[in-house]
């Protein structure tokens, strides 16, 4: 009987040996050195900005948390001078955010409505026009939706104002009490100027971003599930609330808060429609006249702010950048890890 | 009382096995004629089996069957199909009801990913707009896993996503998903092209045990597999650039030993395609 010694059959000698994992190393070519130069370049310099963005308005906004305190953040007055006031980010952050979520309540499901008929039911021909079409709404200026909006659609909204508060009172957001007075029957112009109406006008500037992103996601619905489920027996509409509404829940989400983001940041529009108080009662009631909004008090009184005024315009932008900033964040961490999503960007 | 009045529905035999029958069917895509004057007769309790090269129009013909054809933009068909007595494409029955009733696998399976496996098979019933209550939903469930053969390997991950079980797995949830709306007929595409052998065997025992109640029309391009589970052949075949159309029908034991066309002969020995 002959035995091979292990040790002398060279292969099993070099599987002993290669335990150690390898460490994978891959020699780029030039042209891709380049890129990713440019890449990592462009995204340190985007990082670089924000944060000098960032730290810029901390520096500028010392003054007033100095002036203020920590109170700033309890504050609704905002009564400020060269030298001193009563003022914080309370109501004018609640104003802002109240806009954006009648914004938001508005745009995201006419956004879905839309994006499904471009995808689902439009013929071929008239899905190029429609895209287009939403797509133009975007390059509408925002200082002709804010004059189109007072001028214009206010004349109108007022109207449906009044009959939300007349039938649906007893839903909190549209319980409106006269500016005269609780007790006295609210008129026509208890409703101008309000939250409402520069909501649905903050609606119509994000619709294009939010149609824009979900368009794209429901468009990558998978088509053998699509025909999985019309193969069952489905309709339209099943195969949209069975495979596209799941598969593009992602984008739904990542295109409704994207459309946050710049419904907090909207500027011209909103201070051209809104009257602004910082009664917190008020700023509740949507459908009533007066709201409120960090961009809009930043863009009226910039130019004749100095001293801690200017200082309090600074803290106040910079809670702006930081919410934006979160809900941005937020919008591509959800679309990221959501099955549409890993395939899109927004 | 109720208990067993409620279990009835699902427990009960489905209906007899149906017969399909394609009479001078042509299918084009835009001006690309595919299909050429194609007649089959699928009869009941007997496995169809559809072979022949690539691209000859199997996948359009059985698409056809189903009226999945029309959803390609631009496709067009003549001839007439008819299901028993009905003609589905121009009597008055809703494609939805067509489509339930002959059911598709697909090539790739195509699990409802963002489903449980037990919300996957009874998706089918969803989509229809039909309602089910709790105790007859677990029975169908169970049911329809068992004739798909997937039971035992899913019984305790009901509630796993669909997307998470293997793809052979998936192919048979697929299949219990089909029979969940009680189709007359079963139309499957290749539905083993992309599955290991053991559960294609797995699939081919299913297609077995289902022929008892329903009508199934298989497209295959394994050889042994179309010997093994059909009863019946056709072979499909498409010239240079003319049109699929049918070459041969037959029992599958005469289509493989004996056929009456030398291309057939050629084709089933393994000689092309
Ligand atoms: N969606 C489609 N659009 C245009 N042509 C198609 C489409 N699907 C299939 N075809 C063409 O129809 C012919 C038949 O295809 P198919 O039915 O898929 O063949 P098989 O299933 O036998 O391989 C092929 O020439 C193919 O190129
Ligand atoms: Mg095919």
């Amino acid at each position: 009987m002959q035995y091979i010694h292990v040790a002398s059959v060279p292969f099993l000698d070099v599987v002993e040996s290669s335990e150690q994992p390898i460490a994978f190393r891959t020699t780029r070519g030039r042209g891709d050195r380049v890129y990713r130069g440019f890449g990592y370049g462009a995204g340190w310099l985007t990082l670089a900005i924000m944060g000098l963005i960032g730290g810029f308005l901390f520096y500028q906004s010392l003054d007033a948390f100095r002036y203020e305190g920590f109170t700033f953040f309890t504050e609704t007055r905002w009564i400020t001078s060269v030298s001193g006031g009563r003022f914080g980010i309370a109501a004018v952050l609640l104003g802002t955010v109240v806009i954006a979520v009648v914004a938001l309540v508005l745009a995201v499901p006419t956004a879905i409505g839309t994006a499904l008929f471009i995808t689902e039911y439009a013929p071929k021909r008239i899905r190029a026009i429609l895209t287009s079409l939403v797509d133009l709404l975007a390059a509408v200026p925002s200082l002709i939706y804010g004059i189109w909006g007072a001028a214009v659609l206010e004349g109108q909204v007022v109207y449906v104002s009044r009959f939300l508060a007349d039938h649906f009172g007893w839903f909190p957001p549209f319980h409106t009490t006269s500016l005269a007075g609780s007790k006295v029957p609210t008129t026509l112009t208890d409703f101008t100027a309000s939250a409402f109406l520069a909501g649905i006008v903050v609606a119509l500037m994000i619709l294009p971003i939010c149609t824009a992103v979900m368009r794209e996601v429901f468009a990558q619905a998978p088509p053998g599930e699509k025909e999985g489920a019309l193969a069952l027996g489905g309709t339209r509409w099943g195969v949209i609330r069975d495979v596209v509404l799941p598969f593009g829940k992602g984008g739904i989400i990542g295109g409704a808060m994207l459309g946050l983001g710049r419904a907090l940041g909207e500027t011209v529009a909103v201070a051209l429609i809104i009257s602004r108080t910082t009664d917190v009662h008020n700023l509740l009631q949507i459908l009533k006249t007066g709201g409120n909004s960090i961009a809009a008090l930043i863009a009226r009184s910039w130019t004749e702010s100095q001293g801690i005024a200017s200082s309090a315009l600074m803290a106040a932008g910079l809670v702006l950048f930081t919410v934006t900033l979160i809900v941005n964040a937020g919008a591509s961490f959800v679309v990221s890890r959501s099955r549409s999503g890993a395939a899109t960007e927004i | 009382m109720t208990m067993v009045e409620e279990r009835v529905p699902a427990a009960a035999a489905p209906n007899v096995a149906s017969t399909l029958n394609a009479r001078e069917v042509s299918a084009w895509f835009g001006s690309h004629k595919v299909l050429d004057r194609v007649s089959l007769l699928m009869r009941p309790n007997e496995v169809t089996a559809l072979i022949g090269p690539s691209g000859c129009g199997k996948s359009t013909f059985l698409r056809a069957l189903n009226r999945m054809h029309e959803l390609v933009p631009g496709a067009s068909l003549a001839g007439t199909i008819s299901l028993d007595e009905v003609d589905i494409y121009r009597d008055a029955v809703s494609v939805t009801e067509i489509r339930r009733r002959i059911g598709m696998v697909f090539q790739k399976p195509n699990p409802f990913p963002a489903m449980t496996v037990s919300e996957n098979v009874i998706a089918g019933l969803k989509l229809c707009g039909l309602k089910i209550d709790r105790s007859t939903k677990d029975d169908l469930v169970a049911q329809c896993l068992r004739r798909a053969g997937l039971w035992n390997e899913v019984k305790n991950r009901l509630n796993d996503n669909g997307g998470a079980l293997s793809g052979g797995q998936q192919q048979r949830l697929c299949i219990a998903r089909s029979l969940a709306v009680r189709p007359d007929v079963l139309l499957m595409d290749e539905p083993c092209s992309a599955l290991d052998p053991t559960s294609t065997r797995r699939i081919e025992e299913t297609i077995a045990e289902l022929r008892e109640e329903i009508t199934i029309v298989i497209v295959t391009h394994n050889m042994q597999q179309a010997q093994r589970v059909s009863q019946r052949c056709a072979f499909f075949l498409a010239g240079e650039n003319a049109p699929g159309h049918i070459v041969e029908t037959g029992p599958t034991e005469a289509m493989f030993t004996n056929p009456q066309d030398q291309r057939t002969l050629d084709y089933v020995r393994g000689r092309f395609g």
